[in-house]
């Protein structure tokens, strides 16, 4: 378990060592911007969607019995923005993102594609683990900001049902109460979460072993310990943030 | 069949490859108890042996992949173990490694394949030397055909002749084959046999074989030697190796050896 723990900081360590030193991976980073990107986009949308949805139908029953159904909006964008949707697509990328980087580097390491590019005078640590470990902690901040503004947008279908609202003033009323550590806090913990995620994937298919079950294994551990890891990210983001706003 | 132009006395030439009391085990299990090897310039060394004898972590070590627990390997003249990151990156330029299940990238074309090695440690050559470097190595396994194709679309001769010809890119001095014809039909082996020979003969390398491939060793090795119980019994020509009352040399010929 301590082992264990003393590799996953090595692993980290190594990255920050990489990070800064030459040849850069440009191309790479891109590469795998538009991969992670492009795998979540679809299923972020949707998720994004139905949530604003959901959300706001859930919630208008408890406003309009205190007759408060115009804080709708306000309600929905502070949720979207402090909470669901960097959790939704960080829950979404490890699921997608962290389980395909795990299984790739995985049957990439046993089927001794690492170690061809290491004797290729390549560096495969740069190459694989850097480029995409920041290209989730990139692109999963994007992701997040567009999480928060399909949702919003499924929110405002909701309340187009029920209300005559137009769409510019629904938008300006869901953002009034958003402050600007919200704005911060969520991009901190999108980056956080980004982050983890490549991490994760790229720790456990970067040292799987045994075959085909390692490489079912790495994708397994990724997601698990991947989502695990943005939960308790979560609550000590919440924590921090609120300090700041007492 | 045996090999054709045969290097005699090897030995007169220069040393690329010392090995001197190499050590390795893992856990328990001793692999390599205090192995000598020399490689000499220009010739094919085979290293025969069982499977799991060390044959493969023997030429891991010498490329740098694992670490020995004691004893010296000096590749061109350089102490592997004494390289730092940068030093061991540059010497890798001239060491070339052939896969046993050839680790072609699944996720690149062939052209994307061979092209990777160069534009990752030749960064000055234009497209057009890029293009060319692609087309003669390809040329030279007689693959010209497959460039654009998937590595999951390639036989299995095929992935080990393209595996060859993104080693020989960068121009290596030294070829270390792993396996090069496990898996393979007989005729298709024979190919391989005679696509050794030619890259020892076009690109002047030297090159050790690892294989437990008899008429491989035959066909392909200058000089021939047997890794038995983590250590190397005599090294010579295939009939020196063989004409011997050794009885675990002699019962792998038997019951290996197709003529």
């Amino acid at each position: 378990m301590f082992y264990e723990l003393y590799l996953v900081y090595q692993f980290i360590i190594k990255f920050f060592k990489e990070v800064f030193l030459p040849p850069y991976e440009g191309k790479e980073i891109m590469r795998q911007c538009y991969q992670v990107g492009y795998r979540s986009l679809a299923l972020i949308s949707l998720t994004g969607f139905i949530t604003g949805i959901v959300f706001t139908k859930q919630s208008r029953p408890s406003l309009a019995e205190f007759g408060a159904t115009s804080w709708l909006p306000s309600l929905v964008g502070i949720a979207l923005l402090r909470t669901l949707a960097p959790l939704l697509t960080a829950l979404i990328s490890a699921g997608k993102v962290g389980s395909s980087i795990g299984a790739e580097l995985g049957s990439m390491k046993v089927t001794e594609q690492i170690d061809a590019m290491e004797v290729s005078a390549t560096n495969p640590f740069k190459f694989l683990v850097v480029s995409r470990v920041l290209a989730t902690t990139i692109t999963i901040p994007i992701l997040t900001f567009y999480t928060a503004l399909v949702g919003l947008l499924g929110s405002f279908v909701n309340v187009a049902m029920f209300e005559e609202t137009s769409f510019s003033g629904f938008i300006s009323s869901s953002l009034e109460s958003i402050t600007f550590l919200d704005i911060i806090a969520s991009t901190i913990k999108a980056i956080l979460f980004g982050f983890t995620i490549g991490m994760v994937g790229c720790y456990q298919g970067f040292n799987s072993s045994k075959g085909t079950e390692g490489v079912g294994k790495a994708a397994n551990s990724s997601v698990v310990i991947g989502m695990f890891l943005v939960f308790i990210e979560e609550v000590l983001a919440t924590q921090i943030t609120f300090l700041f706003r007492t | 069949m045996q090999k054709n132009n045969r290097i005699e006395h090897p030995e007169e030439r220069e040393r690329v490859i010392t090995i001197r009391d190499l050590n390795k085990s893992f856990g328990d299990y001793h692999v390599l108890k205090g192995v000598n090897l020399d490689l000499y310039d220009r010739e094919n060394l085979v290293v025969l042996g069982k499977s799991g004898t060390g044959k493969s972590v023997l030429i891991k070590i010498i490329s740098g992949l694992l670490k020995q627990d004691s004893g010296t390997v000096e590749v061109l003249g350089k102490e592997i173990s004494l390289l730092n990151e940068r030093d061991l990156q540059e010497l890798r330029i001239h060491i070339g490694f052939s896969f046993q299940n050839s680790a072609l990238y699944d996720s690149m074309t062939v052209r994307e394949n061979l092209e990777f090695p160069l534009v990752r440690n030749r960064k000055k050559l234009t497209k057009k030397e890029k293009d060319y470097a692609v087309e003669s190595v390809l040329d030279a396994v007689s693959l010209g055909q497959t460039i654009n194709q998937m590595p999951s679309e390639l036989s299995g001769g095929q992935r080990k002749r393209i595996g060859i010809a993104r080693t020989l890119i960068l121009q290596p001095k030294i070829m270390l084959y792993d396996e090069p014809t496990a898996g393979l039909d007989p005729i298709t082996c024979l190919e391989i046999n005679g696509l050794i020979n030619e890259v020892q003969e076009r690109y002047h390398t030297s090159s050790i074989i690892i294989t437990h491939d008899l008429t491989c060793a035959k066909q392909t090795g200058d000089r021939i030697t047997m890794l038995l119980d983590g250590q190397f019994n005599k090294v010579g020509t295939f009939e020196e190796v063989f004409n011997t009352e050794d009885e675990r040399v002699k019962s792998f010929y038997e019951y290996n050896f197709i003529e």
